[in-house]
């Protein structure tokens, strides 16, 4: 299993995926010319794309080419950071996200994040799960809550007997699925991931892939990662972001959204060609 | 050649001078800690610590109403000066634009390097003229002096708490003053707390806005805060300009016991630091 992570060309991985059913294409989120911008500099320009229920779609692309970026538009992770600034539509089940009148919060809530780094809150095993549930008024069977949520991460057969222990005294890998568990725990619609496995070793890269392949049955996924395998194993969808350089000023912009054998086994676009293909990025 | 040996010898001379000027530091400390002890260390014992202090004229007694007093001011001082303090940094790290956050940083600044007498004279015209000295008002005047001590250790300390945890608590559609309440403030109650203690050593000792405030008072323990409190700090003063040896040796003794507050205080902050600076780190 570990060597098939490295070894196995991307082409074979995604043409092992072929034969898979075709994606169902019930909308989930409806992004229209998408525009995100730090201070005066766009980071990603006029992005157009669906976003497909219980589907888990990649978003790959060079460094740089505002993969972060595109993702954390669409919990409103980026209203956090002062100067960001949307333009364009985010449609979400239809509602505009980013309409005057739409909590933030509220939008969080249902659109979960896991990040690149394991961020375990330093408490217990369990109160990392059941604080979020707790703070939301969730309040009712938090125990099953709590074991139904480290099950769905994978992670309770390995945690059962020590829940009152600290969440940092966890291995990186444990740590990152303990964060699957605490996101949706809370029980959102959406999980974005962004490079969760990017800090992990292969052993627990598998098994963060499989656990995402559990859960596409119950949500809808995004996962931003640099690791083109990674895509090619997982993602039904696959959405190819890259840079666009205009009189020095650097832009990301997404260049190719297909299923994800079409992606990189027979491109469209030449320039996701030559990224697949492992010419350039 | 020589180039080289003229570097290697003011590199030596100005690592002598450094060494030199550590251990002068160290020298006032134990200098000062040493003199004290041995002036006070006669005066020392159960009695010293138990009974209040002799009527006038009389050998004997201790400062036992001054202990309690300053006890008492201490522990006022630490719930008026703690939320205000506390909520100051939180406001100041979690909440406040950049623009309000630089001007009160600045006042908070100030109010740390404001002259304790300044400080004493202000809350005597505020609370004592026109009524009484007071345990309260004491306590007031050392709150003044704690809040921007407490304000500043725990910015410092909420700051080190890494974004990423703002950023978990927020994905799970938490509300900012949750995520404060709920993973912020808990993950840095050691530093809160080292920060307190450390105001507690440094409002123990104060004395001049208890001249004004908490000075006129009795022999015996007193526990009425709407009353002025005797306190260790004035009675080192009261005593040292009394005529009698006896006094002036108790005196010396009150200051080793406030000193050796101060020094206990000062390990036990650094110890919680320590304690909550692993925790966050796992």
């Amino acid at each position: 299993m570990t060597e098939g992570i490295t070894m196995t060309p991307v082409i074979e991985v995604a043409q092992a995926r072929k034969d898979a059913e075709p994606v169902q294409r019930d909308i989930v989120f409806d992004i229209q010319k998408l525009t995100a911008s730090y201070g005066k500099e766009p980071a990603i320009s006029d992005v157009d794309l669906e976003i497909y229920r219980n589907v888990i779609t990649a978003v790959i692309g060079p460094s740089g080419c505002g993969k972060s970026t595109f993702i954390r538009c669409l919990n409103r992770m980026n209203d956090l950071v002062p100067g960001a600034k949307i333009d364009g539509k985010i449609l979400y089940q239809g509602d505009d996200l980013y309409a005057s009148g739409v909590d933030p919060v509220e939008v969080r809530r249902r659109i979960g994040m896991v990040f690149q780094k394991a961020n375990p809150f330093p408490k217990s095993i369990y109160d990392n799960v059941a604080w979020g549930p707790r703070v939301l008024g969730m309040r009712k069977d938090l125990d099953e809550r709590v074991e139904k949520a480290l099950r769905g991460a994978a992670l309770w057969d390995e945690v059962k007997d020590r829940l009152k222990k600290n969440a940092l005294s966890l291995s990186g890998g444990q740590q990152q699925r303990l964060c699957i568990a605490r996101a949706i725990a809370v029980e959102p619609d959406v999980l974005l991931l962004d490079e969760p496995a990017s800090a992990l070793d292969p052993i627990a890269t598998s098994a963060i892939e499989e656990l995402m392949d559990e859960l596409k049955r119950d949500y809808t996924l995004v996962i931003v990662t640099h690791n083109m395998q990674q895509a090619a194993r997982v993602a039904d969808m696959t959405a190819f972001f890259s840079l666009d350089v205009d009189e020095g000023r650097r832009t990301g912009v997404l260049v190719e959204y297909d299923e994800t054998a079409k992606i990189f086994t027979n491109p469209s676009d030449k320039r996701t060609e030559d990224y697949v293909t492992g010419r350039f990025g | 050649m020589n180039r080289d040996r003229r570097r290697r010898i003011v590199n030596r001379t100005m690592e002598a001078v450094a060494t030199v000027a550590a251990i002068v530091a160290i020298a006032v400390l134990a200098i000062v800690v040493i003199s004290v002890a041995k002036r006070g260390a006669g005066a020392i014992g159960w009695d010293f610590f138990t009974k209040p202090q002799a009527l006038f004229g009389q050998p004997g007694g201790g400062i036992a109403n001054a202990l309690v007093g300053t006890a008492l001011l201490v522990v006022m001082a630490c719930a008026m000066a703690l939320p205000v303090g506390v909520l100051t940094a939180v406001y100041l790290t979690e909440f406040a634009p950049r623009r309000l956050a630089v001007p009160i940083q600045v006042v908070i600044d100030v109010l740390a390097g404001l002259p304790t007498i300044v400080i004493g004279i202000f809350v005597y015209a505020l609370l004592v003229i026109g009524h009484t000295q007071s345990g309260i008002a004491g306590a007031f005047a050392l709150a003044i002096i704690m809040l921007p001590l407490v304000a500043r250790a725990t910015q410092e300390v909420l700051l080190l708490v890494p974004s990423t945890l703002r950023e978990a608590s927020l994905a799970l559609g938490v509300r900012r003053w949750r995520t404060v309440l709920g993973v912020i403030l808990p993950s840095s109650v050691g530093g809160i707390l080292t920060g307190t203690v450390l105001a507690v050593a440094r409002a123990a000792g104060e004395t001049a806005p208890l001249l004004f405030t908490s000075s006129i008072f009795a022999n015996s323990v007193q526990t009425d805060v709407t009353k002025a409190l005797p306190n260790i700090p004035v009675l080192i003063f009261t005593y040292s300009e009394q005529p009698d040896p006896a006094l002036h040796e108790q005196a010396w003794a009150a200051a080793l016991v406030l000193m050796a507050f101060v020094l206990v205080a000062s390990l036990a902050a650094k110890a919680l630091l320590a304690r909550s600076r692993r925790k966050l780190v796992g």
